[in-house]
C-alpha cells in the first residue's frame, strides 16, 4: 500500500482536473442556499443565457427526489437527458459536503452519456446558512439568498454567505414589499466578504442572471486557458 | 490486521454514499410495520438474519480473495428485486470510489474496471476490506453492522425516534451479529472449497417486495 503517495496510476476521485483519458473535465459549478431563495431559478436562467455557447448540464439535490429536475424538465432549459437528480436521504448537505460520491457519479455519468461537457451546474437542496460544497465536488460555489428571507442575512454570515466564489441576493423586487433594505444588504455583504463578489438581482428584470452569467464565462474563460 | 483500519471502514461517516438509504426502513414505516423502537428492533432482527447474513457471507468471501465476478452473479442470483440490485450497485459503485482512493491498490483498480457501473456493494465491500489490511471477519462484521445501522439512523429521522432508543437497538443487537458473522464466515471459507452455492441465499420477501414499491414512489427521503 501507498498511502503516503497521493499520486496513482488511475486516480479514483473526484477533484482531479481531468478525465481518465486525459481531457479536462467539464467545470463544476455548485449553487447553493436557503429553500425558495431561488436557486432553481437562477439554474434555469443560466441555462437559457448559456445553452447556445457552451455543452451544459445539470445535476439537482432534492430533498424529496426530483422536484427541482422536474421543474428544469417542464421549463424545457435543457433537453432531458442532460438533467439528473441525486436523492439525497433527508441530508441535502451531507451529500454536498460530507459525502459526495452520489453526485461524482452523476456527473461522471453525464459527462459519459452526453459529454464532452464544458460545465455542470451542481444545485443543492435548500438548507440553511451553513450548506457549503466540497471542494472535491466543485470548482467554484455561488450562494443564494434572498431579500425576502430577510435582509439581516448578510450581516449573519455563515460560511455560505461569507465564503461562497459568488453571492446572489435575489428577488430585489420584491424589497418594498418586504420591508428590505438593499442598501444595507449590499453593505453587510460587502462587509463580510471583503473583495469576494456580490450580485444583487431580479430574474423578473430585463437583465434577469445576466451578472451571474458573466461571472459564470469568466469562470469558463479561467479554466480552459 | 489493524483494528484502527477497521474503525476506519465501519465509520458512519465513511463516504461512501450510504446516507441516502434507508435499507427499507422508509418503506416499512410508510406502511406502519416500524412506529416505536420494538418495532424497529424486529425489522433490524430480520433484516440482520436475511439481507445481513448474506452480506456477510459475501463480504467475507471477497475478503478472502474468491473470485468478485462470480461472488457478483451470486449476489444478484440473490437479489429478486430490480430495485435492490440497482441500489447495491450504486452503492458497490460509490465505495469504490471511497475505497480506491482511502486504500489504493491494483486489484481495486482491476475490479473497478471490470465493473464500470458498480459490483455489490457487499463483494465491494470484502475487497475494501482486503485492501485496508484487515480479514474475513471484519469485512463480515462491517457488512453485518451496516444491515442494521442503516435503517436505525434513517428510522431516527423518518419517525422522529429518540436517537438513544435506536442505538440501545443496536447495542442489544450486538451478539445476535457476532453469530451471524461467524455463519458468515464459515459459510465464506466453505465457499473457497465447494463454490458460490455454499453462500447462504436467506430471503426477506417483505423487503424485495417494500424495495419495489419504495422506488415508485414520486416523492421520498431516501433512495431506497
Amino acid at each position: 500500500m501507498h498511502l503516503d503517495h497521493s499520486h496513482h496510476t488511475t486516480p479514483a476521485p473526484s477533484a482531479d482536473a481531468h478525465r481518465p483519458d486525459g481531457r479536462r473535465r467539464a467545470l463544476r459549478i455548485g449553487l447553493g442556499g436557503p429553500v425558495g431563495s431561488g436557486k432553481t431559478a437562477t439554474v434555469a436562467a443560466l441555462c437559457r443565457a448559456l445553452r447556445e455557447e457552451f455543452s451544459l448540464a445539470v445535476v439537482t439535490n432534492d430533498i424529496y427526489t426530483r422536484e427541482d429536475a422536474e421543474f428544469l424538465l417542464r421549463e424545457a432549459v435543457l433537453p432531458p437527458e442532460r438533467i439528473t437528480a441525486v436523492e439525497t436521504g433527508a441530508c441535502p448537505h451531507t451529500a454536498i459536503r460530507d459525502d459526495i460520491s452520489a453526485n461524482l457519479e452523476a456527473v461522471e455519468d453525464l459527462e459519459d452519456a452526453v459529454g464532452p461537457l464544458d460545465l455542470v451546474l451542481v444545485e443543492s437542496g435548500g438548507d440553511n446558512l451553513t450548506a457549503t460544497f466540497s471542494k472535491g465536488l466543485v470548482d467554484a460555489q455561488i450562494f443564494v439568498i434572498d431579500v425576502a428571507g430577510g435582509d439581516d442575512i448578510p450581516r449573519k454570515g455563515g460560511p455560505g454567505v461569507t465564503t461562497a466564489d459568488l453571492l446572489v441576493v435575489n428577488k430585489t423586487d420584491l424589497a418594498p414589499y418586504v420591508g428590505s433594505d438593499l442598501g444595507r444588504m449590499a453593505a453587510d455583504a460587502k462587509a463580510a466578504r471583503g473583495e469576494l463578489p456580490v450580485v444583487l438581482q431580479s430574474l423578473r428584470s430585463e437583465t434577469g442572471a445576466s451578472e451571474v452569467a458573466a461571472w459564470v464565462r469568466a469562470r469558463l474563460a479561467a479554466w480552459t486557458a | 490486521m489493524s483494528r484502527a483500519a477497521l474503525l476506519v471502514l465501519a465509520d458512519g461517516r465513511f463516504p461512501a454514499g450510504g446516507h441516502a438509504h434507508s435499507g427499507g426502513a422508509e418503506a416499512a414505516v410508510r406502511a406502519g410495520r416500524i412506529t416505536s423502537a420494538a418495532d424497529l428492533a424486529d425489522f433490524c432482527r430480520g433484516r440482520l438474519q436475511t439481507t445481513g447474513l448474506v452480506a456477510a457471507a459475501l463480504a467475507a468471501a471477497a475478503a478472502l480473495g474468491h473470485d468478485p465476478a462470480e461472488l457478483d452473479a451470486a449476489a444478484d442470483a440473490r437479489t429478486p428485486s430490480p430495485a435492490l440490485r440497482v441500489a447495491a450497485r450504486k452503492l458497490g459503485r460509490q465505495l469504490m470510489r471511497a475505497a480506491r482512493a482511502t486504500w489504493p491498490t491494483a486489484e481495486l483498480d482491476t475490479v473497478a474496471r471490470a465493473f464500470p457501473k458498480g459490483a455489490h456493494q457487499p463483494v465491494v465491500l470484502g475487497l475494501t476490506a482486503r485492501a485496508a489490511g484487515l480479514g474475513p471477519e471484519d469485512a463480515a462484521h462491517c457488512a453485518a453492522y451496516e444491515s442494521v445501522s442503516g435503517p436505525a439512523t434513517a428510522t431516527v429521522r423518518l419517525l422522529g425516534l429518540d436517537p438513544f432508543d435506536a442505538t440501545g437497538v443496536l447495542a442489544r443487537l450486538a451478539p445476535e451479529l457476532d453469530g451471524v458473522v461467524e455463519r458468515a464466515v464459515s459459510a465464506a471459507r466453505l465457499a473457497a472449497v465447494d463454490g458460490v452455492d455454499a453462500l447462504p441465499a436467506a430471503s426477506a420477501p417483505l423487503l424485495e417486495i417494500g424495495a419495489e414499491a419504495h422506488a415508485a414512489w414520486p416523492v421520498r427521503l431516501f433512495a431506497s
